[in-house]
């Protein structure tokens, strides 16, 4: 006989005989899983980025299926509208949450806040977090080596090349608090987006008794007190030095900023004022790239 | 060197360039400054609790500030004088901490029961173990060698643990520092009355003062005073960095080693500086509480170096000031030597308990060469004392995979810096293992705690 | 920034007698004995197929890294330039240039580069790009052209076989070793390096001397030359004593090929070879089995090369295995 042919022959009985040990063994050994978990990855934004809590969106899927209610379960990334859906597989309650958008809560580019000495070791912020101060008399402000923009999975931060900040990029940013984590100085937050993405928060987070914070930087917050007197609705409270908005009280007056000395009440996504405040140019239209 | 057999560590070490350029200078007194900063914490562990107010006046020696709880120790007023204010001063880190402000007179008034002569004390006999390790915690005294670890915790050995030796740690193995140097020139009695107070208080009865054999005079001098008492001994050491680490230390001397995740005690030894010795002396002897150090000031384009005996609370400032102003061209100036130092961020800081050096670098001498790739040559896996593989810990802490750190025993770090010195590419290894072996540490702190 | 003081983790010294630079320098500094006597003993052809591949070495790695990674190439640490010369050291002297511009493409382009550059490569890149070579142009890589003959030929060198191809050619055809022995050089003409072969497969004096270099300024340690050396003598010693009619004696399996080069400069490379000095011990042992056994029984006479890339692809297991023990851990020896 051809040697072609039984080759062919002896390889296509191997092949049978391969094949059929194979399909035994997945069906001896096959897991048994609940099949809610595939639906429930399916409808998931399969960025494994970690925001719920799960390293991943498989292991946040084997958690959902094995809950009985759905409070304290939220995918950031899929919000209201991919919960909704998993809620449906799942035959439970959807708990609606609100949106929410990562913050900076720091104005302090170098203009403001002036450099007292030239760090000299690896370019990340958790080092040099750990290591001392940081680099500007500012013990409490960004470190600018980008840590927030090296943990976000989406391209939603970047640092602004002429102001060395962290800037939200909001049509990317999912809330998923990455970077919250990742900050070593805590100055990112997430808070909620807010009637037309309209936000006030305060862009400082030092904790500093006034004249060192005015001595650190020209648009810290030196915790004055004329905001917590502005506001009518109790939304703002003074605490170490330093004036916090809590957004789910805040009506979105206004009333605040104009009251601030050193300009450190930021105003997102509203329109222009009619009168600019006396005081200097401000740093305070974050860019919204 | 011939007479003496040279003990060392088996694994890794250095050898940077000595630079002691302060070693032939006696101690100078430190003028009195102008105001003085006490920090309530210049130890490791609590802050201690405040006992004065503003405008109070306080004479030397004075207490200003309790310990609390059992790993802290007391502060004590370095002059006489009225409490300024009591405000928050930066520490090294750049941090602002409280501390106590004081306008010193330009007389000093000592609390009564200091004895503040020159002269000799040495008769130990009347004091029991309870009482050395009581007035040593009274004094508020810590580790002088850097670690300020309180001392009487130190000498407060555990049940069922058993301390067999004291080994005296003279190493100064660190380049530039010369304060441990001089003390051992100067006040070679007093040291050697110091050891036999730990000894009495640690209830042993072999001491071995550990000195590097770069200092032949030292080495000669406490030898031949050694002689007069049973049980102390000095042992040459090689000159090798970091001879003067405690593990390694202990290991020279001894061959025992100190258990990853242990302590000396663990294999019966305790270690003590000599700066530390000689306060322990003045604490028990002369009732002098630890109110000032002996501080090498020193750097390659300063004129004015030396070693001086300087009150604790000094601002860095005003002795950089008063040797001359910062040279031009300083690019970084480290608390304590430039292997283990830490640079300060400003020169607002005062002198603390743990403060052995003031060291002004040229920025040339210190500013960071470019890093480039890691060609694994090992050379930091040869120079680790420690046997781990800096290279390795710092890929991981760069991405941040801890447990695998864990593994790799970045925990045992001892943060000498041997890798980062010999590295040809000249890669931050030791920045990335100190941030590994301290996040490694408060992960394995969190899960025992669960 | 000029007058700001500066802050960073300690240690705040570094020692500068050290750098990836001065080391690659070294290592170049430690084989031109070695190449500079290939140029006499080849003469023209050696300065032309050094030249070539050490020009374009360099030259392929500046436009890898900046044309085809986007990054600041980084010339002037040497490596490249290295790595061509070692590659130079590594083939006969009448190899035309557009063989030894493929072969440095190889050696850095896939040797070194598609791994992301220095440091990163699994296998030795000049050794990658000499076996590309040798696969690739079988007949112009084993035409070794007769030392001292034909110093002003390039291309048309009069070529000869080295003393190893003598042997294998007539151990197969069944001579004896001792009636090949008298058609090649003598063990000391090898010694000296009149011989037959590469350009740095030479002297073994310059090479051992370029080696002694290298561990004065602690650039190597003896581990891996010393283990490869010394496993090749053994092991050849040991087939000799079986058969020394079949197999060749110690002193001339050392001497010749490329042992001494690769046991001193290739092997030796950082980034293919183990950390610890028991790792080097046990990686330099199985490159000297393979070379013997590459050498009398497998096709080619001569597996320095092989035997190096074989165990390059080990290296990482060897590292995984041979950790230095963590200070205070294990059981110590009783205690005094």
């Amino acid at each position: 006989m051809n040697p072609i042919i039984i080759a062919v022959v002896v390889l296509a009985i191997v092949g049978i005989v391969a094949g059929l040990i194979l399909y035994y063994v997945a069906e001896k050994f096959k897991v048994e899983e609940d099949p809610r978990i595939d639906q429930v990855e399916e409808v998931l934004p399969g960025a494994n980025c970690g925001g719920c809590g799960y390293p991943g969106c498989r292991q946040f899927a084997e958690a959902l299926t094995r809950t009985d209610t759905l409070e304290g379960y939220f995918c950031p990334v899929g919000g209201n509208d991919v919960m909704a859906r998993v809620a449906e597989i799942l035959g439970l309650e959807a708990v609606e949450k609100e949106k929410q958008l990562a913050v900076v809560r720091c104005a302090g580019s170098y203009e403001f806040r002036p450099v007292t000495n030239e760090y000299d070791g690896p370019a990340n912020c958790a080092m040099e977090h750990a290591l001392y101060s940081g680099h500007t008399e500012c013990q409490y402000g960004c470190l600018g080596h980008g840590d927030c923009v090296a943990a976000c999975e989406f391209d939603a931060i970047y640092m602004d090349p002429v102001t060395n900040l962290p800037v939200v990029v909001e049509e990317k940013c999912t809330a998923c608090g990455a970077c919250v984590e990742a900050c070593p100085r805590d100055i990112i937050e997430l808070r909620p987006v807010g009637k037309k993405s309209r936000r006030v928060y305060v862009a400082c987070v030092n904790e500093d008794k006034g004249g060192l914070t005015a001595k650190a930087c020209k648009v810290g917050c030196i915790g004055c007190g004329n905001c917590e007197k502005a506001c009518e609705f109790d939304a703002i409270t003074i605490e170490n030095n330093l004036s916090y908005i809590d957004p789910a009280k805040c009506r979105l007056c206004r009333a605040c900023a104009p009251v601030c000395p050193t300009e450190s009440i930021w105003e997102l996504n509203f329109p222009v004022r009619r009168a600019i405040p006396s005081n200097k140019v401000k740093p305070k239209k974050k860019p919204t790239a | 060197m011939s007479e003496y057999k040279l003990l060392t560590f088996p694994k890794g070490g250095v050898h940077p360039p000595e630079n002691k350029l302060t070693a032939d200078l006696a101690i100078e007194r430190f003028p009195l400054p102008s105001k003085v900063y006490i920090h309530l914490q210049q130890h490791i562990g609590v802050p201690a609790q405040i006992l004065v107010k503003p405008k109070d006046r306080v004479r030397t020696g004075q207490l200003l500030a309790q310990a609390q709880g059992f790993v802290s120790a007391n502060i004590h007023s370095s002059v006489t004088g009225t409490v300024f204010k009591i405000d928050e001063i930066y520490d090294a880190s750049g941090y602002r901490k409280t501390a106590i402000v004081i306008t010193p007179e330009p007389e000093d008034e000592w609390v009564e029961g200091i004895d503040t002569s020159d002269d000799l004390k040495a008769d130990i006999g009347q004091f029991s173990s309870q009482e050395i390790i009581q007035k040593v915690k009274d004094a508020g005294i810590v580790g002088m060698g850097g670690a300020t670890f309180p001392t009487h915790v130190k000498l407060s050995i555990p049940d069922g643990k058993k301390c067999d030796i004291l080994i005296i740690n003279g190493v100064e193995c660190e380049p530039y520092l010369t304060s441990d140097h001089r003390l051992m020139l100067e006040k070679t009695e007093e040291i050697l009355v110091g050891t036999r107070l730990l000894m009495k208080a640690l209830n042993v009865d072999r001491a071995v003062i550990g000195i590097e054999a770069n200092k032949p005079d030292a080495i000669g001098k406490m030898t031949e005073a050694a002689k007069k008492y049973e049980g102390i001994t000095v042992q040459a050491l090689k000159v090798k960095y970091p001879q003067g680490g405690e593990k390694q230390l202990i290991k020279a001397i001894t061959g025992r080693e100190v258990p990853s995740g242990g302590l000396p005690i663990d294999i019966g030894a305790v270690v003590q500086n000599v700066g530390t010795t000689f306060a322990v002396y003045e604490a028990v002897m002369k009732n002098k509480p630890l109110i000032e150090r002996i501080v090498t000031i020193t750097g390659k384009d300063l004129d004015h170096r030396g070693n001086f005996r300087v009150r604790i609370g000094t601002m860095v400032k005003d002795i950089i000031d008063y040797v001359g102003g910062l040279p031009e061209g300083t690019g970084k100036v480290v608390l304590g030597g430039p292997m283990m130092g830490k640079a300060t961020k400003t020169l607002e800081v005062p002198v603390g308990k743990g403060t052995s050096g003031i060291l002004l670098m040229r920025r040339e001498e210190t500013k960071r060469k470019k890093v480039l790739p890691c060609i694994h040559c090992a050379r930091c896996v040869t120079a680790c004392p420690q046997g781990l593989e800096p290279y390795l810990i710092m890929s991981l802490a760069e991405r941040g995979i801890w447990d695998k750190a864990e593994e790799a025993h970045a925990q045992d770090c001892i943060m000498c810096g041997s890798c980062s010195y010999v590295c040809p590419s000249n890669r931050p290894l030791q920045d990335y293992t100190q941030f590994a072996r301290n996040t490694v540490m408060s992960i394995m702190r969190a899960r025992k705690k669960k | 920034m000029e007058n700001k003081l500066l802050v960073s983790y300690s240690p705040h010294i570094h020692d500068d007698s050290a750098s990836v630079q001065r080391i690659m320098l070294d290592v170049i500094l430690a084989l031109l004995p070695a190449v500079l006597f290939s140029f006499y003993l080849f003469g023209i052809g050696a300065i032309i197929v050094t030249v070539v591949a050490v020009a374009s070495a360099v030259l392929w790695e500046w436009l890898i890294a900046k044309y085809l990674l986007k990054r600041q190439p980084q010339i002037w640490d040497l490596s490249a330039a290295l790595t061509g010369l070692l590659l130079a050291m590594n083939v006969p002297s009448n190899l035309p240039v557009w063989m030894i511009l493929v072969g440095t493409l190889i050696a850095i382009g896939v040797g070194k580069m598609s791994f992301g550059g220095l440091g990163q490569n699994i296998f030795n890149p000049a050794l990658v790009g000499r076996v590309f070579m040798l696969i690739s142009f079988p007949v112009a890589m084993t035409s070794w052209p007769i030392p001292l003959k034909s110093r002003m030929h390039y291309l048309d060198a009069v070529t000869g076989a080295t003393p190893l191809g003598v042997i294998k050619e007539g151990v197969r055809n069944g001579e004896k070793i001792s009636d090949l022995m008298h058609q090649i050089p003598s063990h000391m003409q090898m010694f000296y390096g009149i011989m037959g072969g590469s350009l740095g497969e030479m002297a073994a004096l310059l090479l051992i001397l370029g080696g002694i270099y290298l561990l004065i300024r602690k650039v190597i340690t003896w581990h891996i030359p010393v283990s490869i050396i010394g496993t090749v003598f053994l092991f050849g010693g040991l087939l000799w004593l079986m058969n020394p009619e079949k197999y060749p004696d110690p002193l001339f399996q050392i001497l010749t090929g490329g042992v001494m080069l690769g046991a001193i400069f290739m092997a030796t490379d950082y980034v293919s070879s183990p950390m610890t000095p028991i790792g080097k011990l046990i990686f330099g042992f199985f490159i000297g089995i393979l070379v013997v056994i590459i050498r009398e029984w497998g096709a080619y006479p001569e597996g320095v090369s092989f035997a190096i890339l074989i165990m390059n692809a080990f290296v990482p297991l060897i590292d995984k295995y041979t950790k230095p023990r963590v200070f205070g851990t294990k059981k110590m020896k009783k205690q005094n």
